[in-house]
């Protein structure tokens, strides 16, 4: 993954707000995957249109982090949606 | 224990359905078709589930497409709050039902294959043209755009089609396969001789989809249910008893699993008597496997205990005669041995007659 990549969540893949057990969740197919803050914060930037290094910019900014911590964080997660196909890179 | 609320529901919508795999999960006695829920019953099922924790919703039969009222179904779901999957054969829907089914917040559909040729798949399914039709409903589901997984279930007659199989769901735009070798409950275990797969065959599938899964990274997931028969382990049935899903049958009855009625000392509880809450956390049918405090020994004192919870109790049951024995697939089960022989016995009988799957009486039939 690269930061030019540009990640978006292909359709049948939804952010859901679980009541029952009060946390985020990716919904995908016949897969439900629990969200913690960091995951839910990558997750809601997606929009199709910006980059990976942008979002990794604009996480940095938003929660005062260094860039490089956010990357780091969210490459293994970003990774593993890509290889279960709940992610599209573009 | 602390009883968790469970995340899955598989919907059987109704018994019916035009093709007759001899190897369906349905029960032997199939539900009649004046004894399934009506659309306001389902509709208060997914409502129910919904405030109960259930999140993904399997919409199944039978073929769920029999039912007329489908696209109302999966809109109520939707309206729930709950992920639609639709697990069908693709018999009974047109382009036309399909884009009502889009507009009704579909969000998946998991299409099942019989076989990757006309002959096979309409041999094993019983049912002419089948095939041909199955194709032209893929072709819409990719039109619409729907996400797609094929469900290929493979056994000793079909085997042999795996790498087409593979090649076909990437043809369609699947996402994902489920290579799912053939489980022996409900009408399978009557076909063992005819479907079990030899112990090479099972070694060759494990091999292909081991290739095909390196291969074929990033653009097909490959999920795979080996030949259960020929494991040293069991499977992990359904995540353990009670603790993720719940089955609800035609007719509303509130099962652990789709074959828990072959058990016969369970009582299950049935939606039109109690709310799904009450069974869920309360039924006895639910209580009597969950956790690991109603295990015997070997499973008591094993390291296994949670990774598997002592594989599936309807298999036990079926081949051990004790619901709450350990899978007999498992190494430590006293008929392991036995298992083994009895699957290569199954595996090598001379080619045995298909048993098909019947349909579900009417009323106008006499009751058996």
């Amino acid at each position: 993954m690269s930061p030019a990549d540009i990640p978006a969540l292909p359709r049948g893949v939804r952010l859901h707000w679980d009541r029952v057990r009060e946390t985020w969740v990716l919904l995908a197919p016949e897969r439900t995957v629990t969200l913690d803050a960091v995951a839910h914060a990558i997750l809601s930037e997606l929009d199709g249109i910006r980059s990976l290094g942008e979002i990794t910019e604009t996480l940095a900014a938003k929660y005062h982090a260094p860039p490089e911590q956010i990357a780091a964080d969210s490459a293994g997660f970003l990774g593993a949606l890509h290889a279960r196909r709940f992610l599209d890179l573009r | 224990m602390t009883t968790r609320p469970p995340i899955a529901m598989l919907a059987e919508l109704t018994h019916r359905c035009p093709l007759a795999c001899p190897y369906c999960s349905n029960p032997v006695d199939l539900a009649r078709q004046e004894s399934e829920l009506d659309t306001d019953a389902w509709r208060d099922v997914f409502r129910q589930a919904a405030d109960l924790g259930v999140l993904q919703l399997h919409l199944s039969g039978g073929e769920p497409a029999t039912r007329r009222d489908l696209e109302e179904l999966v809109q109520a779901a939707r309206d729930a709050g709950l992920y639609t999957n639709l697990i069908t054969s693709g018999i009974g829907l047109t382009e036309r039902r399909l884009r009502a089914l889009d507009n009704a917040g579909l969000d998946h559909i998991q299409l099942s294959l019989q076989g990757t040729t006309p002959e096979m798949a309409d041999e094993i399914g019983g049912y002419a043209g089948g095939y041909r039709r199955k194709m032209m409903v893929a072709e819409w589901i990719g039109q619409i755009g729907f996400p797609l997984t094929l469900n290929a279930v493979l056994h000793r007659r079909n085997l042999h089609q795996l790498p087409r199989a593979l090649e076909m769901a990437v043809e369609m735009g699947a996402r994902r396969i489920e290579v799912a070798t053939v489980q022996f409950h409900g009408w399978a275990l009557k076909n063992r001789d005819a479907l079990m797969p030899t112990r090479a065959q099972a070694e060759e599938a494990t091999r292909i989809v081991t290739e095909a899964r390196a291969r074929l990274k990033g653009t097909l997931v490959i999920d795979y249910v080996p030949a259960d028969y020929h494991s040293d382990y069991p499977k992990r049935c359904m995540g353990g008893w009670g603790s993720t899903g719940l089955n609800v049958a035609p007719d509303g009855t509130v099962l652990p699993c789709h074959a828990a009625q072959t058990i016969p000392h369970l009582r299950f509880d049935n939606l039109r008597d109690k709310p799904l809450s009450e069974i869920w956390y309360k039924g006895t049918a639910f209580n009597a496997y969950r956790g690991t405090g109603w295990m015997p020994e070997p499973c008591a004192s094993c390291d296994r205990k949670e990774v598997d919870f002592g594989g599936c109790r309807c298999q036990s049951m079926a081949l051990a005669g004790d619901a709450a024995a350990t899978d007999p697939v498992c190494v430590k089960s006293p008929h392991h041995s036995d298992l083994q022989s009895r699957a290569a016995a199954h595996a090598t009988a001379a080619d045995a007659p298909l048993i098909y799957r019947s349909v579900p009486g009417r009323a106008t039939e006499p009751a058996e």
